[in-house]
């Protein structure tokens, strides 16, 4: 064939585009090709794939999806931390005139790819896929406000981490640093598909994120079963409405900041490029714009799942709720006056540097009290530790240190000293494993058994805390260390022979979380084979307080056979404490929405389309785009997206829990 | 609401509701389509803020002065304008139920609409044959993003239209597409909001600087 006929149908795709000689990528390709071989024999043995198709990847069960994005947060969690565990040996080794074993065009790779995927494909679903199952469980609702776009959301997430992961294999990821500033990043500097992976993973993803955002904003607002007054909401439920308005109100901005820079890379226009009037400090501005606020979207919902264990398993009403809203709503509005931190270096003068210092400073008030309110909550509580309450303790002592030397980068002149050295890399992992990580494992050792019907193994639970905990001490103590010694971040070998025992340490402690991962692993397969002694009855095995444990475990699609009443916050604990009897007649058909699998197909085009521009295989891009639209608009030609639950079913259901419920008396 | 008791509780507390209706389809359109809308304003927002920042760097390129010719913008800025009262009327005879006359007015704003798309890029044409390119300097990458995105908008709003006024002939005003209607009027009215922004920051303040 003619080189430009395989040009026009392969873009820039070529068998060159395959790393083939990168021993371990072809290494990690096998392993990952022939796990990924055995996962699709086996479904097609055990004719697994239509179950999965019309139960979970066309459901539009919001409890259903959630459990889908956690599935997707663990399995990006085992790439993501891979990525950690060969930087951690990179920088043990390379000392002493040693290069290390991963090459220069390699490293980068894998540093911008551990963040990108922490950040957007593990963090994000986790906390999405938390929201998502308990919200509409908290606030005594069916479903989401649009249960459709739930499932288009997510499928949009997988999409983006898709093409993330195709990066590995076929061509290459941005070499320049999980926010890929410009000029770096820009066509002249980075001229292959690195970048364009980056843009599009991200961009397909966003889409599904800003979606699911609007979604669950009105589901919060509108679908609150009566008496739920917005004073009486859980207060998961309050920092799920504060993240996801702030999900709407960021997003956008890194949709418009990646768009500028794919013009930039595939018009030529000069936004962010260094001569023709561009400014690459306005991409910078524009990107933390997003990024302060989606460190608060991480974050707020992590704390929310906190506020939820800690008056659990202390048996207690959530001391000071009134504050506990008010400090994330506070912080929800300063989260947006704090971006110019990320770069005070910039040289925007002290005064404006005053400026945001000081509003950083701040945030730790309301987060100050918060972390008292929790304190006071366990005061004289009959505290019970289990693994979410010991997640949460190790959270608080962490989350404390983190914190600290938050504020300590949040002064200007400090900042000039430590701006981009490891001390900052050790501030933001200790505040994130610290505070999201930790939080969504305690609101996965919390829900496990509302979703799944029983409790997680506690003794590989434990283990696995341990792991994780002292693994990250040994991990990050040593980078603050090396940090006030002046070492910067991304460094590939080093000269100084004296700081290797720093690394060589920090490198076990990223050993030590490996083995906590391994651990919780672990602990999921032995929950699931002794599912049957750990087995959750009651649909309430922690005797806490909020509306989602009035359900089944798990809850039946429909949620609530009959929709709930709330007098007053945490009105599980009310209506336990007042006699609430389990109503076991009169149950009508209910009104649910039908399955459908447009998400998944509109998705798939968007996947497509992204490739297509990736590769610059046009014809993929263009056909993929009319795909999409052609099927999107044939949706709206579907009038009839409903349907209702028998009144049968309904009893069936109800009456095999109150079979269930005697047998545990 | 009204709280039905279900009998065997009567004189304790009410803890669920014995009889209810499930929430009117589309209860929670109208607030996420709004919600949207903002998330969309947002977009423009940044666009505008990027316009700000870099619409004076001409880099020894062609200027606002050189370039816009106010007498098409305005005849353009009348199109978007008219379009936006003449759905208002396809709205107004949609309450009263005339399905013939929704469909005239709805017609009428797709004619606007597609004049003001042709009139913008034929500006856009001339101005790039005049060597006036997105690649020539900060500010026109910046000009061509701003009024291309939202040229981009008014014809995503445009195949919305058609296909609303497909749906309508085919089933009707009913209650399901009169909601649909509803969002595209938001959307549209929201665009002509924009317009304004861009008619006054970029090309009337841009004339004058």
């Amino acid at each position: 064939m003619s080189p430009d006929l395989l040009k026009l149908i392969f873009g820039r795709l070529t068998i060159e585009s395959l790393p083939l000689h990168e021993p371990i990528v072809v290494g990690t390709f096998a392993v990952v090709a022939t796990g990924g071989l055995v996962m699709l024999a086996g479904l097609t043995y055990f004719r697994l794939w239509g179950y999965l198709w019309s139960e979970w990847f066309t459901s539009v069960d919001h409890k259903r999806i959630g459990i889908m994005y956690m599935i997707l947060g663990i399995v990006m969690l085992l790439r993501g931390f891979a990525d950690a565990l060969m930087m951690r040996l990179q920088q043990a080794l390379a000392f002493g005139g040693s290069e290390g074993y991963l090459n220069s065009h390699h490293y980068d790779q894998v540093f911008t790819a551990h963040g990108v995927i922490m950040i957007f494909f593990v963090a994000m679903p986790l906390v999405t896929g938390l929201m998502n199952f308990v919200v509409p469980l908290q606030i005594g609702a069916r479903d989401v406000s649009f249960p459709f776009l739930n499932n288009f959301s997510f499928w949009m997430t997988v999409g983006g981490a898709v093409l993330v992961m195709a990066s590995l294999f076929i061509g290459e990821f941005a070499r320049t640093g999980w926010l890929a500033y410009p000029p770096l990043s820009n066509i002249g500097y980075s001229p292959d598909v690195g970048v364009d992976y980056y843009i599009w993973g991200l961009q397909v993803a966003g889409v599904g994120t800003t979606l699911s955002g609007i979604n669950l904003i009105c589901t919060i607002v509108k679908l609150r079963c009566p008496g739920m007054t917005m004073m009486r909401m859980p207060v998961f439920t309050w920092t799920a409405l504060c993240t996801n308005v702030l999900i709407v109100a960021s997003f956008p901005v890194l949709t418009v900041v990646l768009a500028l820079l794919s013009l930039d890379r595939y018009v030529g226009t000069n936004f962010f490029t260094n001569d023709f009037g561009g400014s690459p400090m306005m991409y910078v501005n524009l990107i933390w714009i997003w990024g302060h606020p989606e460190v608060y979207i991480l974050v707020l919902p992590a704390f929310g799942i906190f506020s939820e264990v800690t008056s659990t398993f202390s048996g207690k009403r959530l001391f000071g709720y009134t504050s506990m809203v008010y400090a994330t709503v506070v912080i929800t509005i300063l989260s947006y006056l704090v971006w110019l931190h990320h770069f005070f270096t910039m040289g925007s003068g002290a005064s404006v540097n005053s400026f945001f210092g000081i509003t950083t400073m701040i945030i730790s008030i309301p987060t100050g009290a918060k972390m008292f309110n929790w304190l006071f909550t366990m005061y004289r509580g009959r505290i019970r530790f289990e693994l979410p309450m010991m997640w949460t303790i190790a959270f608080m002592l962490t989350f404390v240190l983190g914190g600290m030397t938050g504020v300590l980068l949040a002064v200007p002149p400090a900042d000039f000293v430590l701006h981009n050295s490891l001390f900052l890399i050790a501030h933001f992992h200790n505040v994130i494993i610290g505070g999201v990580v930790f939080g969504a494992f305690a609101g996965i050792g919390y829900w496990f058994p509302k979703a799944f019907g029983f409790k997680l193994d506690p003794f590989w639970g434990k283990l696995s805390f341990w792991f994780w905990v002292t693994g990250f001490y040994l991990a990050f103590m040593p980078l603050y260390v090396l940090g006030l010694m002046g070492v910067t971040r991304r460094l590939r070998v080093f000269d100084d022979p004296s700081l290797q025992i720093w690394f060589i340490v920090a490198g076990i402690g990223a050993f030590l979380v490996f083995l906590g991962i391994l651990s919780m692993l672990m602990q999921f397969a032995v929950s699931f084979l002794r599912r049957e002694q750990l087995k959750d009855v009651t649909g309430d095995p922690w005797d806490a307080r909020t509306l989602e444990w009035a359900t089944s475990s798990p809850p039946p699609a429909y949620n609530f056979a009959f929709t709930p009443v709330v007098h007053d916050n945490d009105a599980w604990w009310d209506m336990k404490k007042r006699g609430y009897q389990r109503p076991l007649t009169g149950f009508k058909p209910i009104h649910m929405p039908s399955s459908t699998g447009t998400g998944i197909i509109l998705a798939g085009f968007a996947t497509a389309m992204g490739f297509g521009l990736i590769w610059y295989i046009w014809w993929l891009a263009a056909a993929s785009f009319i795909a999409m639209l052609a099927v999107g608009i044939g949706h709206t030609f579907n009038y009839h997206r409903d349907f209702d639950i028998p009144a049968d079913d309904v009893i069936r259901a109800e009456d095999a829990r109150t079979k269930l419920l005697a047998g545990a008396k | 609401m009204t709280v039905a008791v279900n009998p065997t509780q009567a004189g304790e507390p009410v803890f669920y509701l014995a009889d209810e209706h499930p929430h009117p389809e589309g209860y929670s359109t109208s607030l996420g389509f709004w919600i949207y809308l903002m998330s969309d304003c947002l977009i423009f927002a940044i666009l505008f803020a990027t316009f700000g920042v870099l619409g004076g760097n001409y880099a020894a390129g062609p200027a606002p002065k050189d370039l816009f010719e106010l007498p098409l913008v305005a005849v353009n800025t009348s199109m978007l304008l008219l379009s936006s009262i003449t759905y208002g009327f396809a709205m107004l005879t949609m309450q009263q139920n005339k399905t013939a006359q929704t469909q005239m007015w709805l017609a009428i704003t797709g004619l606007f609409g597609a004049a003001f798309i042709g009139i913008e890029l034929s500006e856009f044409a001339h101005m790039i044959h005049e060597g006036a390119t997105p690649q020539r300097s900060a500010f026109l990458s910046a000009f061509f993003t701003l009024v291309g995105t939202h040229g981009l908008h008014v014809s995503c709003g445009l195949i919305w239209l058609v296909t609303l006024m497909v749906q309508v002939w085919k089933f009707g005003l009913i209650e399901a597409n009169r909601r649909r209607l509803m969002c595209l009027s938001m959307f549209w009215h929201f665009l002509d909001v924009v317009w304004i922004g861009v008619f006054t920051f970029v090309y009337l303040l841009g004339v004058l600087r």
